[in-house]
């Protein structure tokens, strides 16, 4: 099976490459890429595709991603959340283990793995929980999950409230060399809140999640790892001091990476106003001085990573009373056409944007991917980066339809999503 | 005029022509209260549902007077009685108090917003009667009829508020709606009883009580919610009560003729004392009887009357 995808504007991360040219594709693998390629172009049975016009880049990265299953399979599946990801031009994923089971062992660990390749759309690397059940209390069996496949550990969605612990896990991980990835919250200063505590709150009467619970600890956590040295890896960052602190600690020589999701510099808490529970995010939508450091943020590279923090919810999950609504939003299918903004705003330029959603997240995972290199697996995006779309969340892939971006237009969508070799969406 | 919109779920999108409208019809309704037959036929045949997720006893009282006085049919559901307790929705049990057509349901709920999810889904009018920390919009209405009724008007006088303004519905639509008519309003509580950015809400701010009396024309004193104290909002009742109690001493620094105002129920003792409260200034009473006059006039003009 060779595949051909013609004249498009290449762009390629890892090798800092950036040219018009022809990428080939055979049994699974790039042959070749770049200017003057295709060796066998004339070869009788392969498929051209004439992609004028569009952009051809390393196949998307999403490593903060909730699949749901096991145990909340009416949220999302591992196929939906896989259907979604190819839509929205993701050909990896790394899910969350706040799963029923918290994915804390190795059985459910390659029950994940299993059935994602059952459904073999996507690639999936889980991430396993840091303690067991993400209960804070005792370390899960990290050389074990390592071995089941996982790719990281975090208790994401629980933030690990006692820094010894956390000490343990950055040490312990380290041995392995694997990442820590931590949800910054101090679960005392945002008890009780809805969202983030500013004029919106103060306006609205809702309890406030202040910026300082995602601060201290990301302050902690930074601390943590310079004592270790281990690698940490900050999650969904959404304040200015936050930024601030990672900042000053990549100056200090400090093994973190960070990321950041769509949300987090495209909206501000004054989408909550409405009581709109597909606003309910957890860490919240913040004010308009965090929206500016998240993007300068991502400008200086102090935030390496974009994530989606992809977190499908049933209806009956959000159609409730704010304070009652679960948090977190539908992300994969509408990521790359926000973060596309950041390249028309003048952010980022196109190649640091493809960067922050492909070789970067691939280098905090440690995964061969996020290259287009000859030999590397055929894992490819094509984006229109004119596409005009509008987004109908009744045609999302996803089972989660909550999203607070209904009927936005966004500009730039993947039109191609090859994985290993195979078109897995095709919107041409 | 008319009251063009479906329902009232708060007084910060009201204009002042609306918020003069409904204290004009409250007072032509002032009247009726006082007659032996207390009683007009003008909601005849129209259903106001009650639904309360939170107790309230003046409140509910005062919706359903009102309703009753004009005739209308008045159902009351308390949390304790509805299917809530049985894992129901509030979308599932608004939609079937919905299918059984009353005209306006009436919410309380201790949930910020709730009021607002039923106003988008039901046709009919939702009046919130209080919502979280959020709006107490009635109270709020009530509240400013008082106050022109016994000072004669709203714009210029100095109002100051005194509690848990972070944790206060009635503070939110009083500081919505008194800045609005024109008032200038001072709140004072500990720093913990201050939401941040209160001052883009158009107030003064303060942390010692004396500070936001001074020079008052009213003083509103908030309910100290004594189950607050678990949170750390504030160490003891003993010592709240010591620091941010209307009392005879900080009264003297409001002006001569400055009025006392209470939404209910009163704390004796913690945040007023029963002096003051029982004194010569205090119109807390007459919120009471207002209150009956304001709903009145809301459920009339929601169903479509007009002056």
């Amino acid at each position: 099976m060779i595949l051909v995808l013609k004249g498009g504007r290449i762009l390629d991360p890892s090798r800092t490459l950036d040219t018009k040219g022809d990428l080939q594709i055979e049994d699974g693998k790039i042959v070749a890429c770049g200017k003057a390629p295709a060796k066998a172009l004339r070869s009788s049975g392969a498929e051209v595709i004439d992609l004028d016009g569009k952009l051809i880049v390393p196949g998307l990265i999403d490593i903060h991603t909730h699949l749901r299953e096991p145990g909340f399979e009416y949220k999302e599946t591992i196929a939906s959340g896989c259907a979604a990801a190819v839509a929205g031009g993701f050909t990896s994923l790394a899910c969350m283990a706040n799963t029923d089971p918290v994915n804390d062992n190795p059985s459910v660990t390659e029950f994940i793995r299993r059935k994602a390749a059952e459904c073999g759309v996507a690639n999936v690397y889980p991430i396993a929980a840091i303690s067991l059940k993400s209960e804070g209390a005792t370390l899960a069996e990290f050389w074990d999950l390592k071995e089941a496949g996982a790719v990281g550990f975090s208790d994401d969605g629980r933030p690990v409230m006692n820094a010894a612990l956390l000490r343990r896990a950055l040490e312990y991980a380290s041995s392995l060399e694997m990442p820590v990835i931590v949800h910054c919250e101090d679960k005392h200063l945002s008890a009780g809140g809805a969202m983030h505590e500013g004029l919106v709150s103060a306006e609205l009467g809702l309890a406030g999640i202040p910026s300082i619970a995602e601060e201290v600890m990301v302050a902690r956590d930074l601390l943590l790892a310079e004592y270790t040295g281990a690698a940490l890896h900050i999650a969904h960052v959404s304040t200015a001091g936050s930024v601030r602190l990672i900042r000053a600690a990549k100056a200090r020589g400090v093994r973190v990476t960070a990321e950041t999701a769509p949300h987090y510099f495209t909206l501000t808490d004054a989408a909550v106003r409405a009581f709109d529970t597909n606003a309910k995010v957890s860490p919240p939508l913040r004010g308009v001085e965090d929206v500016a450091a998240i993007r300068e943020g991502l400008r200086d590279g102090t935030i390496d990573v974009i994530a989606t923090d992809h977190a499908p919810h049933a209806r009956t999950d959000k159609e409730v009373e704010f304070d009652y609504a679960a948090s977190g939003l539908t992300g994969l299918e509408t990521s790359l056409g926000l973060s596309l903004a950041l390249v028309r705003d003048g952010v980022l330029t196109l190649p640091a944007l493809i960067e922050k959603m492909t070789l970067r997240p691939a280098g905090v995972i440690h995964v061969p991917k996020g290259t287009l290199a000859e030999g590397a697996d055929a894992d490819v995006t094509v984006i229109d980066p004119n596409r005009c779309w509008s987004v109908d969340r009744s045609a999302f892939r996803s089972r989660g339809k909550n999203t607070p971006f209904h009927g936005c237009t966004l500009t730039g969508k993947a039109v191609l999503t090859i994985v290993g070799g195979v078109i897995r969406h095709r919107d041409l | 005029m008319k009251l063009t919109r479906k329902d009232i779920l708060g007084i910060q999108d009201f204009s002042v022509a609306e918020i003069e409208l409904v204290l004009d019809t409250a007072e032509s309704f002032i009247e009726v209260s006082t007659r032996e037959i207390k009683k007009v036929p003008t909601l005849r045949g129209k259903t106001v549902i009650n639904l309360f997720y939170e107790a309230s006893t003046r409140t509910r009282t005062s919706f359903e007077i009102a309703g009753k006085r004009l005739s209308a049919d008045t159902i009351n559901i308390s949390a304790s009685t509805s299917s809530m307790v049985k894992g129901e929705t509030l979308i599932d049990t608004a939609k079937n108090l919905e299918a059984m057509n009353p005209d306006i349901v009436v919410v309380r709920h201790s949930a910020a917003g709730a009021p607002h999810l039923l106003a988008g889904l039901l046709k009919q009018s939702i009046i919130n009667a209080g919502d979280g920390a959020h709006e107490h919009p009635t109270q709020a209405l009530l509240d400013m009829m008082t106050i022109r009724a016994k000072k004669g008007r709203i714009a210029g006088l100095n109002v100051a508020i005194i509690g848990d303004i972070s944790h206060s519905r009635v503070a939110r639509s009083n500081i919505y709606g008194l800045t609005k008519m024109g008032a200038r309003v001072s709140v004072a509580g500990p720093a913990t009883m201050i939401p941040r950015g209160v001052e883009t809400l158009g107030v003064a701010a303060y942390t010692r009580i004396d500070d936001a009396i001074r020079g008052a024309d009213i003083v509103m004193m908030l309910r100290i919610q004594t189950e607050r104290e678990k949170n750390n909002i504030f160490p003891s009742l003993r010592e709240y009560a010591n620091h941010f109690s209307l009392n005879s001493r900080n009264i003297t620094l409001a002006r001569e003729d400055a009025l006392i105002m209470h939404p209910g129920p009163m704390n004796r003792g913690v945040e007023i004392s029963p002096d003051i409260a029982d004194g010569p200034r205090s119109i807390i009473l007459d919120q009471v009887t207002n209150g009956v006059a304001v709903r009145m006039a809301l459920l009339y003009l929601l169903t479509g009357g007009d002056e």
